[in-house]
């Protein structure tokens, strides 16, 4: 049985988008800025997909970026409104626990003379809007907060974070990653006074290599690809048009039963957790039962490696994910587990499961059951 | 320009009548590695010397690279060919090479000559005053030092006229194939691949194993090993790496034996495996990464407890090394890069907080004797699942 419960690292590509990617590449192939048939037959592509992205999102298809993923639209939200309004100020905000590709661009920016503050979470992973009100300074030109987290699943209080910048400080942008956010919870940047939102597409059973960012119209920030001057100038390069009908794809799909999916994952999570408390010794890391993301679990399994976890429970065909780094030779454990408090001897032993709507209640009683059996094993060979 | 190579070789030229055989093997080694580069060659064995010839257009670097990975090879010469037409436009050759590899003048040279055609009009002496001669002509800023010069031209008549003045060094040894085979335990780390190497230069087909450990190891440790091969082979040819699935082995000695012993005896036992593929497979030897004192299985009394397992010699070129001289030639031979990523072997995934540093031979006899029951099954099973993977 081949299990596969790592959804938050990628997915399986539905077959449908993965059918009309085929038919972009080999017969709708034109460049979207030729001016034959073939390049206008392409570009309709990216209108439909502007449209039903901004659709989704109840914004404006003009205010949606094809990228390369989310990398590439974290880096364009944060250097390129750094850039663009650095006259303004020079202090950014955002949280300990976001993804690499938003704490090293502000490691960057950090260099380049911007200051950053790293607002602290709590044992469940969120942050206080307390903080962030503290935080903020007439000099903050952005705030980049995360929607889900990618390895505890905890969601911050996106509304209440934008309302109350915009209150403080209207000049002030604000930037969500919902990489692991989008194709779960439906999030509507306008009401929520978010001004740039990151969006991947391989998350959400799309392609690899393709992404959005939303971006308000009226904020300011500067392109960091030049070139042929593409999307209005914002991304030069060649639009990747396959991705980017695959993304709209995947996206239209996501959200065409997204309440009943998300309701069945709900429940395959709290049964999941029930099952793995059986166990002993085990413990769910982040946010609560009933709240968090229905698709992420992260278990620190006291007395067991994560990575020889992760091994065991491959050679039964289940695939996961260690929360940390994990081997001996790499002394770097997880910048999220350590905020969220996790004790220094579980964060080598904390293992993420996460879902998607392939996910069935069988795999999940089969993933419970090899958990139960393969624990107590492991736990009987330690270094001692 | 150059259109061909002298090969120099060290240590073979001093073999007495078995040279040919270690010539002969030199050439098979050559045409190998030139498989892999750009062009088409013919290598051949003439005057007590070989040639590789270039026969159509050919990536030059590539080729050089590929000759520097024969062993064997003590020193490469680029060489010119020039048609005997007159020695006028020998001497239009001679210096038109000295223009085009030295672009700057300022050097002392000195001409050698030679003949295998003893009727050409000049002798050597005279050759080397004339050419020499001509040289200065063109380039007045050049001068002649007969004793330490900068650049020694050979110019040599044969069937053509060879003119070369370069060598590229080789790595030296001798060519593979000449020495037997040996059995390397390869683990991921630094020393082993280096070890083997070295064993291969001196002519030594070399086969390795690899004990995996699934699931304290991972696919990725695994796949390191295969890529160590994979930069051990492009020296020694396609090499057969043996992947002994090891975790039942471990366990039950971590069940069965003193946890401070569980790294000598999980050795004892490594040696004894590849011992038993290695005596299968017609080797003549063990050869590991060992350095006297690097960790605790690795001092003189630990490494006396694994010796005596095995009947073949164990091969430790790496035994008086240092460590840092050790990653020089892992950083020579391009291994280092690859030995140093992160994933844990099965050596140190139980290790104790304090292994036995002088262990007792007799001890370790009487504990391993807590095996009896299981272990003869467990070796034959893992023996019996070995998996090959043909690395080249």
């Amino acid at each position: 049985m081949e299990v596969y419960l790592d959804n938050s690292a990628t997915t399986r590509c539905f077959d449908e988008v993965s059918q009309l990617m085929h038919k972009v590449m080999c017969e709708d192939y034109g460049n979207p800025s030729s001016m034959h048939h073939k390049g206008v037959e392409a570009e309709r592509y990216l209108r439909y997909a502007g449209e039903t992205l901004a659709k989704i999102l109840k914004v404006n298809e003009k205010e949606i970026l094809f990228t390369s993923g989310g990398t590439e639209s974290d880096n364009i939200a944060l250097i390129g409104a750094a850039m663009a309004n650095h006259r303004k100020g020079r202090h950014l905000i955002t949280t300990a626990i976001e993804h690499p590709a938003i704490l090293q661009p502000m490691a960057y920016l950090e260099k380049q003379g911007f200051q950053v503050t790293y607002l602290p979470v709590d044992r469940e992973g969120r942050i206080s809007l307390r903080d962030l009100e503290r935080a903020m300074r007439p000099d903050t030109i952005l705030v980049s907060i995360m929607h889900t987290n990618n390895e505890i699943g905890s969601i911050q209080p996106i509304g209440e974070a934008g309302a109350l910048i915009r209150r403080i400080n209207p000049g002030t942008l604000f930037h969500v990653d919902a990489v692991q956010g989008f194709g779960k919870f439906r999030i509507y940047p306008a009401k929520l006074h978010v001004d740039m939102l990151s969006v991947s597409a391989h998350k959400i059973h799309g392609p690899k290599g393709v992404g959005f960012l939303y971006i308000r119209d009226g904020a300011k920030v500067s392109p960091i690809l030049y070139g042929g001057g593409q999307q209005k100038g914002m991304r030069s390069g060649t639009e990747n048009v396959p991705g980017i009908a695959g993304l709209a794809k995947a996206a239209e799909m996501v959200y065409a039963h997204l309440d009943e999916d998300m309701d069945r994952l709900y429940g395959l999570r709290t049964m999941f957790i029930r099952g793995v408390e059986g166990i002993g010794q085990v413990r769910v890391n982040g946010c609560p039962d009933g709240e968090g993301a229905a698709h992420i679990v992260s278990l620190s399994v006291r007395g067991v490696r994560s990575e020889v976890l992760l091994h065991a429970l491959e050679e039964r065909g289940i695939y996961v994910s260690a929360g940390s780094a994990c081997s001996s030779n790499k002394p770097q454990p997880s910048a999220t587990l350590k905020a969220i408090g996790v004790e220094k001897d579980l964060l080598d032993s904390t293992i993420r499961f996460s879902f998607s709507v392939f996910t069935t209640k069988e795999e999940i009683q089969y993933t419970i059951q090899a958990l139960s059996e393969t624990i107590p094993m492991l736990r009987k060979y330690t270094r001692r | 320009m150059f259109t061909a190579f002298l090969i120099k070789y060290a240590e073979i030229g001093v073999k007495g009548k078995n040279r040919y055989l270690f010539e002969n093997a030199l050439v098979q080694q050559i045409k190998y590695a030139l498989k892999k580069c750009d062009g088409e060659f013919a290598v051949r064995k003439t005057d007590g010397r070989i040639y590789v010839d270039a026969v159509s257009d050919f990536d030059y670097e590539e080729t050089v690279a590929g000759l520097q990975k024969v062993f064997g090879i003590s020193g490469v010469c680029p060489m010119v060919y020039v048609e005997d037409e007159g020695f006028e436009k020998l001497g239009d050759a001679v210096v038109s090479y000295i223009d085009r590899v030295y672009p700057d003048k300022d050097r002392s040279f000195k001409v050698a000559a030679r003949r295998a055609r003893k009727n050409y009009p000049l002798n050597s002496m005279e050759m080397n005053a004339e050419l020499g001669g001509l040289i200065l002509d063109a380039y007045p800023e050049m001068r002649v030092d007969v004793h330490k010069p900068d650049i020694l031209l050979n110019v040599e008549v044969r069937d053509k006229i060879y003119i070369y003045s370069e060598t590229i060094p080789g790595p030296g040894g001798m060519p593979i194939g000449t020495g037997g085979k040996a059995m390397l335990l390869l683990s991921g780390g630094i020393d082993s691949p280096v070890a083997g190497w070295m064993i291969a230069k001196r002519g030594v087909k070399i086969d390795a194993v690899y004990f995996h450990a699934p699931p304290y190891t991972s696919e990725r440790a695994k796949q390191k090993v295969v890529d160590l091969a994979r930069k051990i082979a492009a020296y020694t040819g396609p090499i057969y790496l043996h992947v002994i699935n090891f975790t039942d082995i471990q366990l039950y000695i971590y069940d069965k034996c003193p946890h401070d012993e569980l790294t000598i005896i999980m050795r004892r036992y490594m040696m004894r495996i590849a011992e038993q593929i290695a005596k299968e497979t017609e080797c003549l030897g063990l050869v590991t990464g060992e350095s006297i004192g690097q960790v605790a299985s690795q001092t003189m009394n630990s490494l006396m407890a694994t010796n005596e397992v095995c009947e073949l010699p164990v091969y430790r070129p790496l035994i008086a090394f240092d460590k840092m001289d050790i990653v020089a030639v892992s950083e020579k031979i391009d291994t280092y890069e690859t030995s140093i990523q992160p994933y844990e072997d099965c050596c140190t995934i139980f290790v104790a907080k304090h292994p036995v540093t002088k262990p007792n031979l007799n001890i370790i006899r009487r504990h391993e004797h807590n095996l009896d029951e299981k272990i003869d099954e467990l070796v034959r099973t893992a023996l019996d699942t070995d998996e090959v993977i043909v690395v080249r």
